[in-house]
């Protein structure tokens, strides 16, 4: 490559003496000095940035996560006994009629913890409506009246959602009444305990909490 | 709606407003290279990194020095995550025993993440070691982002310099950046996040023996640190496919506030910084305002359709607003702003599925990306983007009342209005040019999930998304594909670099310009007028340029879903 033509020189005339910058071209050199001058900054600052923000800072806030909240950054697991049965935070499949049933998943098979997703079919999809109906259906056969709580029948945006609005968890309460021989108004008072109210967001119920207190409940 | 729904919301523009002052005041620190009590702790670390790479903080840089030294560390760090990607298999920190990406998928994702676009073509659990995940990935998102806003501090200078070449030097405003306003708050953000119940360890997966007696398998890794930096740098980039829907990644309602407000925040105290580099805080809070009415017409509109609801569902007998894709913990009101914001700003974090709402909910993060990322934007990368606006804006007033545009002390010349336009130009470009080509070619039309308008839209938003370096996805769209990989990686790249480089030469040329003092002939740029103008010029570009593909795409679908014609 030859010498750049005048016209490319930064700002027109080349300065008379090259400024410690050394701004433009160098009279002779083959390559401009603007990204010769670039080479070893752009190699040693990778190295050093992805040692300071790649390991250095995710390492330093592990250390610090583990010692001030390890039950969290461990990911709020539950433990009855020796066995994990699940966490707090994220979702689990509920199918059967004896609990409180979660929403219909996109994540894999249904709320597989590898696999989070949303159904991401669209508003006018025929997928969504036969699914959609399918659930209604479902819910109707349990003697559910009125309108269908939206959350009921709807697939979450990670396919792990852990909760349930009250009004999805209270339309619920009969069929588990039912079920477990439990009265139905114990059933819904365990829905209103363990509602969580929220002023930045929707109030819901976290179904693992709800049926192990509805398990704890048919003990006794 | 609901009256908490609107609280959420201006309570939300509210807490912003009172940030955007002190955010704005530290901004203009580093901005100037003033010292900050961060010095004490960190000042060892900025001077050592400058003696062993041979940087010389104080030497000044012209635009074009700036612009290649800048491309420079991009490329070499886009070289570097497309390694880290590739031998995953071969590099510890594996719990799962990954294999390496494949070719086309690590150049995508290399791109996307030294972009500040984050597009994700792969689902992050079933892909991501948690090496890669820190040291392939997180480092981007601190420095595309510490690249936005040194490369707005330029732009600053251009306004604010008088017949000088020089912008400033890269490595200092990078480093400084970093070191001084990303890392400090992500330190404290990422301990919040802990707490909330965000994992962050070097284990993997956890085995789970539900009530039911089912086993669920879950993942966890260094989660909270890389989500407080995928916020605050605008990224989006999540650690689980789902995004900020997995309750890992937001598991509150509160995180999911504090989410929202980390992504605005930056980008509210650049308006103000902006101000006071050229001498009047009123023209930051001018562009500002302007942002904020575009904003807001935009969520009303998607909030006002998500809570509308689908009325093909309500037939069923369903009732209330659109629940698909959504959290309950978060609702409709929450998820809504969250889109709107994380489309206003090019962060590209999602708390809900974009592709599930309903056709106008999900028309309103296309069109504010397709607007360019100027509605407060990405850090650096929105108000670079607005000033080029503004440029346009007072072309238009100066060929109103015939005289030469100024703005902020510049004359505005034939040179900067065409430079301003060439970096508009790629958005329509590359946006609509790539999307009709996806369209009649059948590796193109393989992508969508959906059929029909919505399926159109697929195609158009991955588009929009790249070019805009948003990186949120109308996610039903298969886009690990050699076809859409190569694509839309060219589309990342051309998307921020080609409007990065006009942008800097303007700098570089405003910069050299004679301060003309305002007088009573200027156009003052700091009224109602003004905004009025900006608020106008944005949108009628934006409307002019995309309505077209809007029509064909979220209104059919609107008209469709009104009228109960499914596909």
């Amino acid at each position: 490559m030859g010498p750049f033509p005048k016209r490319f020189v930064c700002g027109g005339d080349p300065p008379p003496n090259p400024t410690p910058e050394g701004e433009g071209l160098k009279e002779g050199s083959i390559m401009n000095t603007d990204i010769t001058s670039a080479f070893r900054p752009a190699i040693v600052m990778t190295i050093l940035f992805a040692i300071l923000l790649g390991l250095v800072y995710p390492l330093a806030m592990t250390g610090i996560g583990q010692a001030i909240f390890p039950h969290q950054a461990n990911g709020s697991l539950v433990h009855v006994g020796n066995r994990v049965i699940g966490s707090e935070v994220v979702g689990q499949a509920f199918v059967s009629d004896r609990y409180f049933q979660t929403r219909p998943s996109a994540a894999g098979k249904g709320y597989d913890g590898l696999a989070s997703s949303g159904s991401n079919l669209g508003p006018t999809s025929l997928a969504l409506v036969d699914r959609v109906k399918a659930d209604v259906a479902k819910r109707r056969a349990e003697g559910v009246i009125g309108p269908i709580p939206a959350d009921l029948v709807t697939a979450s945006g990670s396919g792990l959602d852990p909760d349930l609005s009250p009004e999805a968890a209270l339309a619920q309460a009969a069929r588990i009444a039912r079920v477990r021989g439990l009265g139905v108004e114990k059933v819904r008072a365990l829905v209103v305990a363990h509602t969580e109210d929220s002023v930045l967001g929707d109030p819901h119920v976290n179904v693992l909490a709800l049926n192990r207190a509805l398990d704890a409940a048919s003990k006794r | 709606m609901t009256l908490q729904g609107w609280a959420l919301i201006l309570g939300f523009i509210a807490i912003l407003l009172a940030l955007t002052k002190p955010v704005g005041a530290w901004l203009f620190a580093l901005y100037e290279g003033r010292r900050t009590p961060l010095h004490v702790v960190l000042g060892p670390v900025e001077r050592g990194f400058y003696k062993l790479s041979g940087i010389d903080p104080d030497a000044q840089q012209g635009w074009r020095r700036y612009a290649l030294h800048m491309l420079a560390f991009n490329v070499a760090l886009m070289v570097f995550t497309y390694a880290v990607l590739r031998l995953q298999f071969f590099l510890p920190g594996n719990p799962q025993g990954l294999a390496g990406l494949t070719p086309h998928l690590a150049f995508n994702t290399a791109i996307s993440f030294t972009t500040n676009t984050n597009w994700q073509s792969y689902g992050g659990e079933s892909t991501m070691s948690n090496l890669s995940q820190m040291l392939g990935l997180t480092i981007h998102n601190f420095l595309s982002a510490a690249t936005g806003i040194a490369l707005a501090f330029a732009l600053f200078r251009g306004f604010a310099g008088r017949e000088t070449k020089n912008l400033g030097n890269f490595w200092a405003d990078v480093t400084r950046i970093t070191l001084y306003l990303l890392l400090p708050i992500c330190v404290v953000y990422t301990v919040f996040l802990i707490a909330s119940g965000v994992p962050q360890t070097m284990a993997g997966v956890v085995n789970i023996d539900t009530l039911e007696g089912v086993r669920q398998s879950i993942l966890l890794g260094p989660v909270a640190s890389q989500e407080a930096i995928k916020m605050l740098g605008t990224n989006g980039g999540g650690f689980f496919n789902a995004n900020s829907a997995h309750p890992f990644e937001n598991p509150t309602a509160l995180t999911n506030l504090v989410q929202m407000l980390s992504i605005f925040t930056i980008g509210f105290g650049l308006t103000w910084c902006f101000g006071k580099a050229v001498g009047n805080t009123r023209q930051g809070w001018a562009i500002l305002a302007a942002m904020i009415l575009l904003f807001l017409g935009g969520v009303s509109v998607a909030y006002w359709a998500e809570a509308a609801g689908n009325p093909v569902l309500h037939q069923l007998g369903v009732a209330g607003g659109n629940m698909e894709g959504k959290e309950v913990r978060f609702g409709v009101a929450a998820s809504a702003l969250f889109a709107a914001v994380t489309t206003a700003a090019s962060c590209g974090a999602v708390n809900a599925m974009h592709d599930s709402f309903t056709a106008l909910g999900g028309m309103i993060p296309l069109f504010n990306m397709q607007l360019g990322e100027v509605v407060i934007g990405g850090v650096g990368a929105g108000i670079y983007g607005f000033l080029l606006f503004a440029i346009l804006a007072v072309f238009v007033a100066g060929l109103m009342v015939g005289r030469t545009p100024e703005y902020v002390g510049k004359k505005i010349e034939a040179r900067e209005v065409k430079l301003a336009v060439l970096a508009i130009a790629v958005l329509p470009l590359f946006i609509l040019g790539l999307t009709a080509l996806s369209c009649v070619t059948g590796q193109g039309l393989a992508g969508p999930l959906n059929k029909g308008p919505h399926g159109f839209g697929e195609i158009l938003y991955a588009f929009t998304s790249a070019v805009a370096n948003n990186g949120s996805a109308f996610g039903g769209l298969t886009a690990s594909t050699p076809w859409y990989d190569g694509l839309l990686g060219v589309a990342m790249w051309v998307g921020r670099f080609f409007i990065i480089v006009p942008m800097l030469a303007i700098a570089g040329s405003l910069a050299a310009k004679k301060h003309v003092p305002a007088s009573a002939g200027s156009f003052p740029t700091t009224g109602v007028l003004w905004v009025g103008l900006l608020v106008g010029i944005v949108l009628v570009l934006g409307g002019l340029t995309f309505l077209p593909s809007l029509a064909l795409g979220p209104i059919a679908d609107h008209l469709a879903m009104i009228r109960g014609q499914l596909f």
